[in-house]
């Protein structure tokens, strides 16, 4: 083991900075990080024990047991479970013989619980050994398992591949982009790839960073921040070396968007990273690609080496004197806060995911603390065509302080779930007619960290204005239990992602979801949820993300706009209701000490 | 006007509260100008012998007669303070949540090192024994408490600012140091 271990710590020149993909190589080969690993890790990294370990026990792909020849990771988010992922749980127990959460006696079958997989869309979905596998049902289960006990490679169990670029000799994967972007918008828009490039370094750096800026577009990850002004701040920055960094790590539940347009469009977000490398003159850029996409990964780097051998990348880009940028694909390791630029940073260099204190920003000081710029996968790939059309045009799309075209995720209770690119301004409404959605109870906008909707504001436009979305749009039919099925999920969710450094997000995530489930149990007062309320206000204050920032946001925003639904669960006119109860409480001891409880 | 009436407890504490309640010093003779204590550890009065006013608690609750009192002070007084990390969040004792109670049990009376006199193996399960709970509570979980004083244990100037505020209807005085425990 000792070899194969040191062998791949070459493979990336005893680089500690590199930890990330040295330990997803272990993790792909031994299916575990054993702790012999760890020790050739820490001595040949240089680095003690304890910081090897706090990487790899941040990630959620990242295991000290072995995970099973054959690892199953079931999708259990919101949508997931609204899709049936519950009874596929219980069918995949059935047939490996084993529990959600461990691994079968003989060692084949692992079976685990994660977060979104982005595959909203395509529900139930899970990854067995990294290969996704979507629209699961009881049959198909039973079929998986008894391919596992044959001993099948799991990529001959997919059988019939996806749409689009989905069965690209590289991907062939039964994934469905469900692409209902329309031609002629602005990512769809036809164009010769290279041609953006062509004409950016035939200007000043200077020039494209003018364009982008006055073209307003902004961030389409979420937050929203001017992209331009970002380049532009990035340039200023006194760094002899910068960086570029595609960020996509689309970890919020819901969004999936990314994936659409690294599968059907690649050559275009490469070029948009090109433009932007020649902007603030980075020579090297990163994809941080969530490890959930690592399906993807082989047909991204096979459209790199293209894009080098059109000289698109590489050294003398087109012909033009100094200008040499190419990408490396970053993998990660299952942490949907590194989806926060600087979370991703501290990631790309080996360490745990943890936001880091602002500012200085990335921009001032971001990888290997130089200037960085950090964007979204649909941000960079909208350069393309900004570059194209110019700025007047782009800015001509949308709305007035939205310029240009969202692309959405929208998944749930629709009878076309998919990708679509909406220009800025459309409601609630018109979205709900695209998708061809009736009987709607709420639309969960921008995922767990966004908000939760009703009718009376389906006239609200999206848009950074109105209705601001990285692109998830969750749309919950009527007969949903909304509270249970959403808003408690979501909560699990936060628990389970917070990176725990901030005291609020770590505790008051828990202590809040504890006082959901006390006015659900029957034991809730209207002070439980005025304290809900309150209490969840103090998030925002408090914690040094946006992760923490949001996480209270599922139970905020369905009592702004249900709260008739927590009232209808308090069942009281009492200040004070004590969910305690004595009979379970002195059970266990009475038991162990042999004793007959007495408790009135 | 008669003196507001005050009574005190502690339950899965350690009287460091109470203790605190007494650095007041010389303040306690002021105090005692101020109001009348009933059932406290402070005068040795074990059982009420009027309704209250005022009802400071210190430690969560462990077992069931902490229950019982902490629902009893809650019934007698008409303000109820929380006094002390063990009251607002379990405190030290509530360390042991998240151990099952079994094992607790098993390393104090049966395996820990200081258990050689305990040679025929004897488990306390006399009924006369409060029953043990299966994990610490903090007591407003049990009952509804009106303020907090947090602190290990909280200051006595705060405990002093906040029962003079709460009888002279003046201003609470929360000054940086007073709860502040960095």
């Amino acid at each position: 083991m000792k070899d194969k271990v040191q062998n791949i710590i070459r493979n990336y020149h005893d680089d500690r900075t590199r930890l990330m993909d040295i330990l997803l190589d272990i993790q792909a080969e031994f299916k575990c990080i054993p702790a012999e690993a760890i020790e050739v890790l820490a001595g040949q990294l240089n680095m003690s024990k304890v910081d090897v370990e706090q990487t790899l026990s941040f990630y959620h792909f990242f295991t000290y047991e072995p995970t099973g020849e054959y690892t199953v990771y079931l999708n259990d988010s919101v949508v997931a479970k609204m899709m049936g992922s519950d009874e596929i749980a219980r069918a995949f127990e059935d047939e490996a013989g084993t529990k959600f959460g461990s691994v079968s006696e003989d060692g084949l079958v692992g079976l685990f619980e994660t977060s979104d997989i982005g595959m909203n869309d395509q529900e139930p979905a899970a990854l067995i050994n990294g290969v996704p596998f979507t629209n699961l049902t009881i049959s198909k289960v039973k079929e998986l398992v008894a391919g596992f006990k044959a001993g099948k490679d799991v990529n001959d169990m997919v059988g019939q591949t996806g749409d689009g670029r989905n069965s690209d000799d590289l991907i062939k994967s039964m994934v469905n982009s469900n692409c209902r972007m329309q031609k002629g918008s602005v990512l769809c828009l036809e164009y010769e790839v290279g041609s953006a490039l062509k004409r950016a370094v035939n200007i000043t750096r200077e020039a494209v960073i003018e364009t982008v800026k006055s073209s307003n577009l902004r961030g389409r990850g979420g937050a929203g921040f001017p992209a331009g002004l970002k380049w532009e701040f990035c340039r200023k920055s006194n760094g002899d070396v910068s960086y570029l960094v595609c960020n996509a790590d689309e970890g919020e539940p819901g969004t999936f968007k990314d994936r659409v347009l690294l599968t059907e469009m690649p050559e275009q977000l490469f070029e948009g990273m090109a433009i932007a490398a020649y902007a603030i003159d980075a020579k090297e850029g990163f994809l941080y690609l969530r490890a959930e996409y690592n399906y993807l990964k082989a047909y991204l780097e096979d459209v790199l080496q293209k894009m080098r051998d059109d000289n698109l990348l590489g050294d003398k880009i087109l012909g033009s004197e100094g200008f040499n940028f190419d990408i490396r694909i970053q993998m990660g390791g299952g942490a949907y806060v590194c989806g926060e630029e600087s979370a991703l940073i501290e990631s790309m260099e080996g360490k745990r995911g943890e936001p880091r204190n602002r500012p200085p920003f990335p921009v001032q000081a971001g990888y290997h603390n130089k200037p960085t710029v950090v964007n979204n996968v649909e941000t960079l790939s909208t350069v393309v065509k900004i570059i194209l059309h110019g700025a007047d045009w782009f800015r001509a799309i949308g709305t007035e302080e939205s310029a240009g075209t969202k692309v959405l995720s929208v998944s749930g209770d629709c009878r076309k779930p998919g990708v679509y690119e909406v220009e800025y301004g459309m409601t609630v409404n018109e979205m709900l007619e695209m998708v061809d959605a009736d009987s709607v109870q709420a639309v969960q906008v921008a995922g767990p960290s966004g908000v939760c909707i009703g009718p009376d504001k389906f006239d609200q436009k999206i848009s950074f204005e109105q209705l601001p979305t990285g692109g998830a749009m969750i749309v919950i039919g009527k007969d949903r239990d909304l509270l249970k099925e959403v808003a408690l999920n979501y909560m699990d969710f936060f628990i389970d992602e917070s990176c725990s450094s901030c005291a609020p997000c770590r505790s008051l995530t828990v202590i809040l979801k504890n006082k959901l489930l006390k006015l659900m149990n029957g034991f809730g007062t209207m002070n439980d949820i005025d304290e809900l309320y309150d209490w969840s206000k103090y998030m925002k204050q408090a914690n040094r993300c946006g992760l923490g920032q949001t996480a209270a946001n599922p139970i905020m925003t369905t009592i702004d706009n249900f709260r008739p639904l927590y009232e209808a669960l308090v069942k009281t006119d009492d200040e004070f209701v004590s969910e305690f109860d004595m009979d379970k409480a002195v059970e266990a001891s009475c038991k162990y000490v042999d004793r007959v409880p007495n408790v009135h | 006007m008669s003196k507001p009436v005050v009574a005190t407890t502690s339950l899965a504490g350690c009287f460091g509260c109470h203790m605190s309640l007494l650095d007041i010093d010389e303040r306690i003779l002021e105090l005692i100008e101020l109001v009348e204590f009933n059932k406290s550890p402070i005068d040795d009065i074990k059982t009420f012998t009027k309704q209250c006013d005022i009802g400071l608690i210190e430690g969560g609750c462990c077992n069931r007669e902490n229950i019982h009192i902490s629902k009893n002070v809650r019934k007698t007084c008409k303000i109820l303070f929380s006094l002390g990390e063990c009251d607002l969040m379990g405190g030290l004792p509530a360390l042991r949540n998240g151990i099952p109670v079994e094992e607790c049990i098993r390393e104090a009376y049966l395996d820990g090192p200081t258990v050689g006199l305990n040679k025929e193996q004897i488990l306390p399960n006399d009924d006369e024994l409060p029953m043990i709970l299966d994990k610490v509570y903090p007591c407003h979980e049990i009952v509804k408490i009106d303020y907090y004083l947090p602190g290990c244990p909280p200051r006595a100037d705060l405990i002093w600012n906040a029962l003079v505020a709460l009888v002279t209807g003046d201003e609470l005085k929360l000054p940086y140091e007073v709860v502040k425990f960095d």
